[in-house]
């Protein structure tokens, strides 16, 4: 079995996993009292945030990998990883605002973490645009890996510094809704999309890879 | 690591020599930056927001751009005739190279904000006198870190098309950080708040600086060496 079919296999049975959740989410986990419906979408939204956080790790982290062994695969796997990173960022970016209008009377709100993913995405489109802008690969690699390292370097900073902004900024309502204790059944549902939301992403980075791969062999 | 040191001053010495010689970097920045704050002067509404409120944002602003403008020309002026090749053949550390750019454009921003900052207070009235060392500080700090990063970012888009504009794009993400904290350190300076209320910030503009200016030094020479 080639990369390619085992990447699509693999996202075949994360989108398969995927329908289990909406089926899940929608007809076996109870409705949130205060919230009603549209607090389902928590389920697509916070594991496609946690697929976002984990390509932009894995691209800084392939990029150190790169700069360090020179091995052009690392390369390949941190282009793959930005991709869908962006991929899944923008299933946050959307499901959040369907999410806020409902809930907190706002499509958006310069909160904390709000801001925060707004800038990975930035980043990741960032990243993209200079991938795009350079022929050779060798040099595309090197520069793309230094954008990666400091993009994943970045992060905390944008975090802290939009944390701070905040605090010392109280606002009047109390945007986030405080949600340690889930219920069980909701629990269960989000741990599934979690790991669908892995599965996925390995799914569409296998083949992304693999398609990497003859992209290097036709340039 | 005082030959490291002396071999930058060398970079940044040349380059500050070819910039005085011809000044059209240096003019044209100046320039550009006494228009924005002009410009910004006709996009409020004086009647309606105090030039006090909307103050730190223009400085910042301003300074910003005259900045992201002014990084570009850095390696650019090493492009012609092949003067980067002769840069990197010559016997010198790739870091000392980096720091070498960085202290030129410390020196090029800094003169540009040392004009800007009276114009500033010139143009909206706004009285700084009384926090000027303070405000100087935060200035140098805050500049200290976008610079850095500005420094080794002109460095990767130097060969790449649309360099102009690929810059302030791959930047600007990175100046949020430096960005946030001068503004309100600026906004409590100008409101004679004390120096206590930000500490915060000030640690975390301090600590951008020692990250990202030693993470630049680290990676600069991935980006130069084939």
């Amino acid at each position: 079995m080639t990369l390619k079919t085992r990447g699509r296999s693999i996202t075949l049975l994360g989108l398969l996993l995927l329908a289990g959740v909406y089926v899940r989410a929608i007809w076996f986990t109870p409705v949130e009292r205060t919230q009603g419906g549209a607090q389902k979408i928590f389920y697509l939204h916070a594991p496609a945030a946690w697929s976002t956080l984990l390509a932009m790790g894995l691209v800084g982290l392939a990029s150190i990998l790169y700069l360090m062994m020179k091995d052009e695969r690392f390369d390949r796997f941190a282009a793959a990883s930005a991709e869908v990173g962006t991929a899944f960022a923008c299933v946050m970016l959307t499901t959040g605002p369907l999410w806020g209008k409902p809930v907190w009377g706002t499509w958006w709100t310069w909160d904390a973490r709000l801001t925060l993913t707004l800038f990975l995405f930035f980043l990741f489109i960032g990243y993209q645009l200079l991938r795009g802008a350079i022929a050779e690969p060798g040099t595309r690699a090197r520069y793309a890996a230094v954008l990666g390292i400091f993009g994943m370097v970045l992060v905390p900073f944008i975090h802290l510094s939009v944390y701070l902004f905040r605090t010392l900024h109280p606002q009047p309502i109390v945007l986030k809704p405080s949600a340690p204790s889930l219920p069980g059944d909701m629990l269960a549902t989000l741990l599934f999309s979690f790991l669908t939301f892995t599965v996925l992403y390995i799914g569409l980075v296998t083949q992304r890879y693999a398609t990497g791969a003859g992209d290097a062999h036709v340039g | 690591m005082s030959g490291l040191l002396r071999d930058a001053l060398v970079i940044a010495r040349k380059d500050l020599a070819l910039e005085l010689r011809t000044k059209t970097g240096l003019g044209s920045a100046l320039v550009f930056t006494a228009l924005v704050l002009t410009v910004f002067n006709f996009g409020r509404d004086p009647t309606a927001v105090a030039a006090l409120d909307l103050a730190p944002s223009i400085l910042w602003v301003t300074f910003t751009f005259a900045a992201v403008l002014s990084l570009n020309r850095a390696f650019q002026l090493e492009l012609e005739n092949q003067a980067f090749e002769g840069l990197l053949v010559s016997p010198i550390d790739r870091r000392s190279l980096y720091l070498g750019k960085l202290f030129a454009n410390l020196v090029f921003v800094g003169l540009v904000e040392a004009v800007g900052l009276p114009l500033f207070a010139l143009f909206f009235n706004i009285p700084i006198l009384h926090v000027l060392l303070p405000l100087a500080a935060l200035i140098a700090v805050a500049t200290v870190g976008f610079v850095a990063v500005g420094t080794l970012m002109s460095a990767l888009v130097i060969r790449v098309r649309f360099a102009e504009l690929m810059l302030p794009v791959l930047l600007l993400p990175f100046l949020i950080p430096p960005l946030v904290g001068a503004v309100q350190v600026t906004a409590r300076l100008l409101a004679g708040r004390p120096l206590s209320e930000v500490s915060g910030w000030l640690r975390l503009l301090l600590a951008y600086d020692v990250v990202f200016v030693s993470l630049a030094a680290l990676l600069f020479p991935a980006t130069v060496d084939e």
